[in-house]
């Protein structure tokens, strides 16, 4: 939190936060969401691995066991891991590309609002008579037949949040087509800003799948629509389409924006320019486009027939090239560098063998044949917990030490830093190598117990064992968080001294106009650039001059809670409650209100002035 | 006072060149128009005339309406101008990764 912040009483902090437009505020707002759901589904990781330490353990019943693995997927996709990576987007990419904002604030504020009532609304679930059971992929046939509201819960719940993504990931694409500072041409954004780039448009063309299969789902379970529905003439493999075209890019939206956080700190950390920029930026504009051809591997054992097995078969195998391509780059940028092993250089060097481990498996589920064996069982799980962990929750934590001084200020304790990550990359390979094993030793995946006596008890064991590693080196990152706030001990802008990209030449945390004046962009890394030649910050490519910036607005927390309040009139008319066409209206009429506000309102922002900002210039010198 | 630089010395100039391309533009655009009206006609004579079979007419109206979104979007949209490359490649990559959709659709989910 900013010092500025902290002279205010806590009243108007919360107040300035539920109303602010300001990327870096939304930023530490989408890090601290995403970091309590992060923490919820951490929880139902552990109630998972509790129940299945053990055989024939009833730790939790069948039933409820359903719900906590559907949740669990489901917050850790959507709630969690996504919206952390739209922090670092947020926080960084418009200060890497010199900008002062991101293109449409009042857009970004919506799209958090809306992403963070849809969390809560489906977790809500919960204490409304039970989550959602039908697994984070809620297959139709399944989800049609779960009797009470859990599947409604996840269908209107991703609805809502799903919206805010896409408000956000457009949001991204306009300003860095738009936004970039002089002389930062594409070729020479950060490789962060390009995955920021690529996962955005990943974003616009996978969730309107999305949208469209939810809502032929909650028409069916709603208002007695049968798409999916066969014996009424609907089709239910329909949905797995809908679902996995949107599936599968979704994965690369989470893995790319790690890739980019991972190649800041190879190149950071190494003390050289990232090997190969232009491949990388090549094989990130692949991956993307491959990302769209490929979904259908997730459905070889539904009866497509060979040919189409075959042609998602080879699509697939595809992928691992420009992968490939990015792992050789990231080995070479290494080579003959000057390498420094910081905590978030750990975690990078850490990301390359286990993310490869996760890429291998992958191909071998993409061998159509062999994933008549794999599918459905304990190996499909470690497979995607070893790119998901091992490449996504590495990037968020190595992210999150990384970028932590530069947002807030201050420096997370390297020591605690090291604690975390040996806890946590111990962990992580204790849970999920041993599950590889128990998949091919023919463990199914989702069960809820297991026999004793199958030669499942020692492998299941070590895996629980492993999971409250993973916990302890949460909560250790936890105590780091606490005790650097409390300390408090600000840094400067370039805090690990070998910064590169612009992002490091501002103030940390940087003023809420970002730039004073625009930088000038010379060539790739450009604040590298300018201290190999002796300066001490950048070229401004501008004069001084009145800086225009949007006003707060509560507007988007409103429109938000609109949806909010109308999903849970959507939902209760199934029951015939008198109550629930009123919420459905009322809820809808803040919506539309809200936005009826923001069209006739004018609000035109406000301007800082010349003076002032020379007037901050005079303190500094005196200070 | 906004941090707005024309990158120009010369105004005069600049507007100059401007209405030589708006003039331009304007003569591409009645083309396009009377082109338009005129695939429009086509279209309705196809559907109209009896001698052709449902398999040709479908698939030609079709590609009349890819000729007239390509009108629309070139001359009434000023697609071809600068500083639209990044629009352009968002179009055709959407489409594209539409087209792959209602090719897989068509091939094993309906048929
Ligand atoms: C070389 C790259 C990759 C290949 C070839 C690949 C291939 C596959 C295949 C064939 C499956 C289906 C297995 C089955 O259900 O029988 C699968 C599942 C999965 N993969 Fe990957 N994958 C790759 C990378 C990734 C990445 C980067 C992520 C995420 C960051 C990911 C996440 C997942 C998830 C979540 C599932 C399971 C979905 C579910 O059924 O719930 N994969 N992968
Ligand atoms: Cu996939």
């Amino acid at each position: 939190m900013s010092t500025y912040a902290q002279k205010k009483g806590i009243g108007a902090t919360i107040w300035d936060y539920l109303t602010t437009v300001d990327h870096k505020k939304i930023a530490i707002l989408y890090l601290i969401a995403g970091g309590l759901f992060f923490v919820v589904g951490g929880l139902e990781a552990m109630f998972i691995r509790i129940q299945l330490a053990v055989p024939n353990n009833d730790f939790v019943s069948a039933g409820l066991f359903n719900e906590i693995i559907t949740m669990h997927g489901t917050t850790m996709i959507f709630l969690a891991a996504m919206p952390l990576l739209f922090g670092f987007m947020n926080a960084v990419m418009p200060l890497q590309i010199g900008a002062r904002d991101v293109a449409f604030p009042f857009l970004n504020s919506l799209g958090f609002w809306l992403f963070f009532f849809g969390g809560v609304f489906l977790n809500l679930s919960w204490f409304l008579g039970g989550a959602p059971d039908a697994g984070w992929t809620s297959y139709a046939s399944l989800s049609l037949a779960s009797p009470g509201h859990g599947v409604d819960f996840y269908v209107l719940g991703l609805q809502i949040s799903g919206a805010g993504t896409l408000i956000g990931g457009i949001n991204f694409l306009v300003t860095i087509i738009n936004m970039r500072a002089p002389g930062m041409t594409y070729m020479r954004m950060p490789l962060f800003t390009w995955s920021t780039f690529v996962a955005s448009a990943l974003i616009l063309f996978a969730f309107p799948p999305l949208t469209v299969g939810l809502f032929l789902m909650l028409f069916d379970r709603m208002f007695g629509a049968n798409f999916f529905d066969a014996a009424a003439g609907g089709n239910t493999i329909i949905w797995e389409h809908l679902f996995w075209i949107f599936g599968h890019p979704e994965v690369y939206i989470l893995i790319l924006p790690a890739f980019g956080i991972f190649s800041e700190i190879f190149a950071t950390f190494s003390r050289k320019r990232l090997f190969g920029y232009s491949s990388m930026v090549f094989a990130t504009v692949l991956i993307g486009f491959l990302g769209f051809m490929v979904w259908a591997h997730h459905m070889f054992t539904v009866g497509l027939g060979p040919i189409a097995n075959a042609i998602f078969a080879v699509a697939t195998m595809a992928i691992a090239v420009p992968t490939g391509i990015k792992i050789f780059n990231w080995l070479m940028t290494m080579w003959g560098g000057s390498i420094r092993f910081t905590t978030p250089m750990l975690y990078a060097v850490a990301f390359i063998p286990s993310f490869v481990a996760g890429g291998v498996t992958g191909i071998m589920n993409a061998v159509a044949p062999a994933d008549y064996q794999f599918h459905d069982s304990y190996f499909v799980v470690a497979h995607f917990h070893y790119v998901i962990v091992g490449g996504v929750v590495l990037g968020l934590l190595a992210g999150a030490h990384f970028y932590w001084p530069k947002m807030f200020g201050t420096m997370l304790n390297e020591f605690l830093g090291k604690i975390t990550f040996w806890l946590f990359l111990i962990g992580f390979h204790l849970t999920f190598f041993i599950q590889h094993f128990l998949g091919l030793m023919g463990m199914p995946r989702r069960v809820f117990t297991f026999m004793e006596g199958q030669g499942l008890e020692t492998g299941n064991l070590v895996s629980s064992i492993g999971a409250f590693f993973m916990a302890a080196a949460i909560i250790i990152l936890l105590i780091n968080v606490v005790i650097t706030s409390v300390k408090n001990e600000k840094v400067g802008n370039d805090p690990w001294g070998d910064g590169r990209t612009l992002e490091w030449a501002i103030p940390s945390p940087p003023p809420f106009y970002n730039f004073k004046q625009l930088p000038l962009v010379r060539g790739l890394d450009p604040y590298w650039l300018e201290k190999m030649e002796g300066k001490k910050g950048m070229m401004p490519a501008e004069p001084i001059g009145d800086i225009h910036m949007p006003n707060n607005s509560f507007i988007p927390f409103v429109l938000s809670m609109g949806m909010f309040i109308a999903a849970f009139g959507a939902m209760y008319q199934v029951d015939d409650k008198p109550w629930a066409i009123p919420v459905l209206i009322l809820g809808l009429l803040i919506v539309f209100g809200s936005m009826f506000i923001r069209s006739i309102k004018d609000d035109h922002g406000f301007h800082i002035h010349k003076e002032d900002l020379l007037d901050e210039d005079d303190k500094e010198v005196k200070a | 006072m906004e941090n707005t630089q024309s990158n120009s010395a010369n105004p005069r100039m600049d507007l100059n060149f401007r209405r030589k391309k708006n003039a331009e533009d304007m003569k591409f655009q009645v083309i396009a128009f009377a082109l338009t009206i005129f695939l429009t006609l086509v279209a309705f004579v196809a559907v109209g005339y009896d001698g052709f079979s449902h398999w040709f007419i479908v698939p030609f109206i079709l590609l009349l309406a890819v000729v007239q979104v390509g009108f629309q979007l070139y001359y009434f949209m000023h697609m071809s101008h600068k500083g639209h490359e990044a629009v352009a490649f968002f179009l055709y990559s959407g489409s594209l990764v539409g087209a792959i959709t209602i090719l897989t659709f068509v091939t094993i989910v309906w048929l």
